[in-house]
């Protein structure tokens, strides 16, 4: 075991892949002699070689579209898009050709890429470098989507999204980068040594995907969320003194069925927290599945705590971002519904 | 990288620039051509006869300072001192914005240090009548159009007097008083957006311009393969401006396939006619603008300008360039700096003055001192006045809807 932060451990992961597997190449804007814009590659390419983590052109498109092209050839392709921001002009080859390669072809042709992309808000980084668009990509059929929240499940998740013969997208809470985020700018920043998931394991192993993970039991309330929010949420609950179960969903799709719906048959009450916006987002599909299941054991209606319908405003992060105190109002109408 | 390294046959070929920290660039590779060598062609030529443009370098300003060669133009000397004072005050803000960042008043800053004389020039070289879709190192167009550093400064600050309502980052500026485009984080959308602006314009009968700006790394983006393929169909009044400055962030321009041919050379291919350009002479890139421009009043379309320069600066505040690439770089490039170059000439022609210079400088100094303290006093990022917090639920649509409404009110406002 060693200390990693989230960095550390998605590099570990990277590197991990590339000794294993011959095939595994790492490539992107600034990935390569740089080692990235955030160091999530700093080291590989003097390690590993230019043939396998090398800088791309700055074309989102072009690099997914190669990235396919590769994997089709034999290889295992690790992309990076520098922000998930940036990951528009590669839609189509997100949408129209990973994701339905296999479909298509009757399973003759299948590829095995994956993305990886910062994501989320908390660094002020404005309109540009704070989206969440997870929800874009989860209505889509054919495209893994993934979100860790820790250092320990960054790297077992990469591992196996990279080990995975579909086509993954990785999202990277880029807020949890260097540390747990508990939703307050103003407190001092604090370390993963602080966190026990940020104890990693040195060599491989492997997360399965679709598989959610309770980072607190609780009997009264389920909490449903991924990524920065699962600290946030757990500062509520705190603050709340409710006995809330928490779930990390980690894989959004595909997603883990039983925990959610047995954590809710269980409390009866539903809370669904996530950065993006509201309209269309991902807790929508979340609220669907629940009341597809459980609803006759629901006690109080769902609620969902998530940013405004509007863009990541660079001046208005805090009154943007679900904070604990957000959180903690939806607990409370919950409970006392 | 070598060719023959491993027992492989066929090796992935991975660009790399040439020095790395450590080493020296000393630009050797670099074949800088004489003031005289390139040609100026009548604005109604065939692009056909002019490719050679597009793989030489327009240039006017020798290395002692004397105009010459065919684009020398004859450029009035208020307008080149009036070039050089929107220069110097350019790179002045620059560098006062900057150490904001350092303080922490701002979140972030972008320098345009050493490309001064690209967006000066051909903002002097077109009409403030003309539309430009910019990228985010031009500011040196908003200040030669006359935008108040006032109003740059409270953008940047995000505080309650910004346009742009405390909703983009630092320098993404939006003017349309100036016929200045929002800009985009988004790289290289603007391009292709410009060429349609021209297209509504050509369809209008209007005799105004278009004018936009990307980088050499954006040139890899879609939008800009659309915008060349949209403007050699259309051929509407646009000019296509490509900021060659050698780097993208850490990627040097090989990485945007450079080491094959020119960036103006893109143009070739589609046809448009295109021109290389020494971006740190005023002279030149006023005069190829000036072309440009000319060409699209006329009518006869579309054109490619590739502006050869270095980023002194680093990449933005978010980026340390001493990881990449050889420190001394920038003092190494071969074609100077852009305001020493204009100043030594005019100087040379009896125009200007050092005196006057230090003076100016001052002057500016002081001016931007002056109106920063007015900045602050509507707030900063972090302290004193912000733009109306319900605001960030309007500008959605025309109309703001039920569900942000309700947001709204939960937000307590
Ligand atoms: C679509 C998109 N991809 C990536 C980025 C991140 N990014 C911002 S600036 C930049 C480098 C651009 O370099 P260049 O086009 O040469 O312009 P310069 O900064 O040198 O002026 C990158 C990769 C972005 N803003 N937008
Ligand atoms: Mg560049």
């Amino acid at each position: 075991m060693a200390q990693m932060n989230m960095l550390q451990a998605i590099l570990s992961a990277q590197k991990c892949m590339l000794e294993r597997d011959d095939n595994v190449m790492i490539f992107g804007q600034d990935v390569g002699y740089f080692g990235g814009v955030f160091r999530a590659t700093e080291g590989l390419q003097a390690e590993f070689g230019a043939q396998r983590v090398f800088d791309t052109p700055i074309s989102e498109n072009g690099i997914i579209a190669t990235a396919i092209g590769m994997s089709i050839n034999g290889m295992r392709p690790v992309a990076e898009i520098q922000f998930s921001d940036y990951i528009y002009p590669a839609f189509d080859q997100i949408a129209s050709e990973a994701s339905r390669i296999r479909y298509r072809s009757g399973g003759e042709y299948s590829t095995n890429i994956t993305i990886r992309t910062p994501c989320g808000g908390g660094i002020r980084g404005g309109q540009t470098h704070s989206q969440s668009p997870e929800g874009i990509f989860t209505h889509i059929s054919g495209i893994k989507v993934v979100m860790p929240s820790n250092p320990y499940d960054a790297k077992g998740l990469l591992i196996s999204s990279i080990e995975s013969n579909d086509p993954v997208l990785f999202f990277e809470p880029k807020r949890l980068y260097n540390g747990p985020f508990y939703g307050d700018p103003n407190a001092p920043s604090i370390g993963w040594d602080t966190h026990e998931k940020g104890e990693v394991p040195e060599g491989h192993y492997s997360i399965p995907l679709a598989e959610a993970e309770i980072t607190r039991t609780g009997e009264e309330l389920t909490i449903i969320t991924y990524g920065t929010m699962v600290h946030v949420v757990e500062t509520a609950v705190k603050q709340t003194g409710v006995d809330a179960e928490i779930i990390d969903l980690r894989c959004l799709s595909p997603i883990d069925y039983d925990t959610i719906i047995n954590s809710v048959n269980k409390t009866g009450r539903c809370l669904v927290a996530h950065e993006a916006t509201k309209v269309g987002g991902f807790g929508a599909e979340i609220l669907s599945i629940i009341q597809e299941n459980c609803f006759w054991k629901l006690r109080a209606p769902i609620e969902r705590v998530t940013g405004w319908d509007i863009p990541y405003p660079h001046a208005f992060e805090w009154e943007y971002f679900p904070v604990p105190k957000r959180v903690g109002k939806a607990i409370t109408r919950i409970m006392e519904a | 990288m070598t060719k023959h390294q491993s027992s492989r046959q066929n090796n992935l070929h991975i660009p790399e620039p040439k020095f790395r920290p450590g080493q020296t660039n000393d630009f050797a590779h670099l074949k800088i051509p004489n003031v005289d060598e390139a040609p100026k062609p009548a604005i109604d030529c065939n692009p056909h006869n002019i490719r050679d443009l597009a793989y030489g370098l327009i240039r006017v300003l020798d290395d002692e300072g004397q105009a010459g060669g065919a684009w020398n133009i004859n450029i009035t000397p208020d307008i080149l001192r009036q070039g050089l004072k929107d220069m110097l005050l350019t790179r002045l803000f620059d560098d006062r914005m900057q150490l904001l960042h350092r303080t922490g008043k701002i979140s972030f800053y972008m320098k345009c240090t050493g490309e001064e004389a690209i967006s000066v020039a051909h903002s002097l070289a077109l009409k403030n009548s003309d539309m430009v879709f910019p990228s985010y190192r031009n500011q040196g167009i908003l200040i030669s159009r006359g935008y108040p550093l006032l109003d740059m400064m409270c953008q940047c600050l995000s505080n309650s007097r910004d346009n742009c309502k405390g909703r983009q980052l630092p320098i993404m500026y939006s003017w349309k008083a100036g016929n200045f485009f929002t800009i985009s984080g988004n790289l290289a959308t603007q391009f292709s957006q410009a060429v349609g602006w021209a297209m509504a314009e050509a369809r209008k009968g209007g005799n105004r311009v278009c004018t936009t700006f990307v980088g050499d790394g954006s040139t890899a983006e879609i939008d800009f393969h659309s915008a060349l393929t949209f403007a050699a169909t259309f051929n509407p009044p646009v000019i296509l401006n490509i900021v060659n400055n050698q780097w993208a962030i850490s990627s040097n321009q090989v990485v945007a396939g450079g080491e094959r041919t020119t960036f103006a050379a893109r143009g070739i291919g589609v046809g448009l006619p295109s021109l290389r350009v020494d971006g740190n002479d005023f002279l030149a890139v006023y005069a190829a603008s000036k072309w440009a421009a000319d060409r699209a009043r006329a009518g006869y379309g579309a054109t490619l300008i590739e502006h050869f320069t270095y980023r002194v600066a680093p990449h933005s505040t978010s980026d340390d360039p001493s990881a990449y690439r050889p420190a001394d770089e920038d003092k190494n490039w071969p074609l100077g700096d852009p305001l020493e170059r204009l100043k030594t000439h005019l100087i040379n022609i009896d125009e200007w003055s050092e005196a006057q210079h230090e003076q100016l400088a001052e002057q500016y100094t002081a001016e931007i001192k002056a109106e920063y303290k007015q900045a602050e006093s509507y707030g900063t990022l972090t302290s004193g006045a912000r733009p109306d917090v319900s605001s960030m639920f309007e500008d959605i649509f025309e109309e703001i809807t039920p569900n942000r409404i309700r947001q709204r009110q939960e937000l307590g406002l």
